[in-house]
């Protein structure tokens, strides 16, 4: 099967600045996938490069089976909504209507159904709408285009967290019943961490991880007790961001544990906490104490 | 209801399978769709499907084409089974271990116990 998304190499350079080093991924069929990563890691750009807003300096990107800017066979089957989305100065259903002929999937159903979701009054111009009523905006249109590729970046600005979890909900409903390519980025993760099939992480233009989401769940573990237990247990394990108290001690294993290993630390009398996706990211994408300490003494 | 602990599939199946053992999801009934279990606990269908086919491998559901997935017979005694076979590793072994460290004796233990079962008015050791 032709991948939805499929990308190779793809590198992009502004002024000598990398924004993408090399970025290399494919995303088969229908899934949700989470792009995640620090402010300016290249999520953004990435997003806007599949969407054919932007270009590469070089690489390979297919969508659909074709290149984002040559072809005119994917226009109205990729959608990409923006964090603070601009649309023309009309009123909610106007902007909704010129969607509507964009997209051959749309859903005036859906649309309708996700303007009461959200509280949009549709005769308001989007002007003078709040922020959170122009995002809400953008995820209404992102949904109700159907598009076989649908691309967030950011979509939340200004709108609440009940705003959101309806977010959640609908965008979950209408893909159990017309599944499609979905890749959000977000620096929400803990939200939305249920829905998403996949992980990507960016950092500084590169891809420092990228798994299935319920792969990493209790994959990451805290450990924490006695120092010498602890050390003991984290011997010859791959871990990271060690904190010391008087006797006390706790450290990051990164790795699933087994049974065994479960049993050996209830005999050392450790106390163990999973992280959440949330902190897994943090630690995939928030450059290690030990590497950041070989760059300063570099 | 999900946690961090241990991949989200297993989580489904797990809560399935209590649902059954416990007899709130009796033999021959329905369980629900991986689009449904997706809907409630907000967790992307695909892992809802994953968590189903734990328990289709296993026996406890078997799928009736076109109509969904069931709970198999004879899955409730078996999943019973599995569980007293887990009973000592899961809360024998960490309440003795505890025990240890505080200086309850088996005696002592013991008498916890019967004293515990008595005012829930359930197990009689």
């Amino acid at each position: 099967m032709t991948p939805a998304i499929s990308v190779a190499g793809l590198t992009r350079r502004y002024r000598g600045q990398l924004a993408l080093d090399d970025v290399t991924f494919d995303i088969e069929g229908a899934s949700i996938t989470g792009l995640l990563g620090r402010n300016g890691a290249g999520k953004t750009t990435l997003l806007r490069i599949i969407a054919a807003q932007e270009f590469a300096s070089a690489g390979r990107v297919r969508v659909l089976g074709a290149s984002p800017v040559q072809s005119d066979a994917i226009a109205g089957r990729v959608v990409l909504i923006r964090e603070d989305q601009t649309f023309p100065e009309l009123r909610v259903c106007q902007v909704l209507r010129v969607a509507s002929l964009f997209y051959p999937n749309w859903s005036a159903e859906l649309a309708e159904a996700l303007l009461a979701d959200f509280d949009l009054p549709p005769n308001r111009r989007v002007r003078k709408l709040s922020r959170g009523m122009r995002s809400a905006v953008g995820m209404v249109i992102g949904l109700a285009a159907r598009a076989e590729v649908t691309l967030f970046d950011e979509p939340y600005a200004g709108l609440d967290p009940v705003a959101r979890q309806i977010f959640y909900d609908r965008l979950l409903a209408d893909y159990a019943v017309h599944p499609r390519t979905v890749l959000i980025s977000t620096h929400l993760i803990d939200e939305i961490a249920g829905l998403l099939e996949r992980m990507v992480v960016i950092d500084r233009g590169a891809i420092v991880l990228d798994a299935a989401a319920d792969d990493l769940r209790g994959s990451v573990t805290s450990v924490r007790g006695p120092a010498l237990a602890v050390q003991e247990f984290a011997a010859g394990r791959h871990t990271c961001g060690r904190r010391q108290l008087a006797s006390q001690e706790s450290v990051v294993v990164i790795g699933a544990l087994a049974a065994l290993d479960l049993a050996r630390a209830r005999a050392l009398r450790l106390s163990l906490e999973p992280l959440s996706l949330q902190q897994v990211v943090i630690h995939a994408a928030g450059r290690p104490e030990t590497d950041v300490r070989d760059r300063t003494s570099a | 209801m999900l946690d961090e602990s241990a991949p989200i599939f297993s989580q489904v199946a797990e809560q399935l399978a209590d649902q059954i053992a416990d007899g709130g999801l009796a033999e021959g009934e329905r369980v629900p769709s991986s689009n449904e279990l997706a809907a409630y606990y907000r967790i992307n269908p695909a892992t809802a499907a994953k968590g189903i086919n734990v328990l289709t491998d296993e026996g406890v559901l078997e799928k009736r084409r076109g109509i969904g997935m069931f709970v198999a017979a004879g899955a409730r005694q078996r999943l019973l089974d599995e569980r007293r076979k887990r009973f000592t590793e899961r809360y024998i072994e960490p309440m003795v271990a505890e025990a240890g460290r505080l200086g309850i004796d088996a005696e002592a233990l013991v008498e916890l116990v019967r004293a515990y079962g008595h005012t829930q008015g359930g197990v009689t050791v």
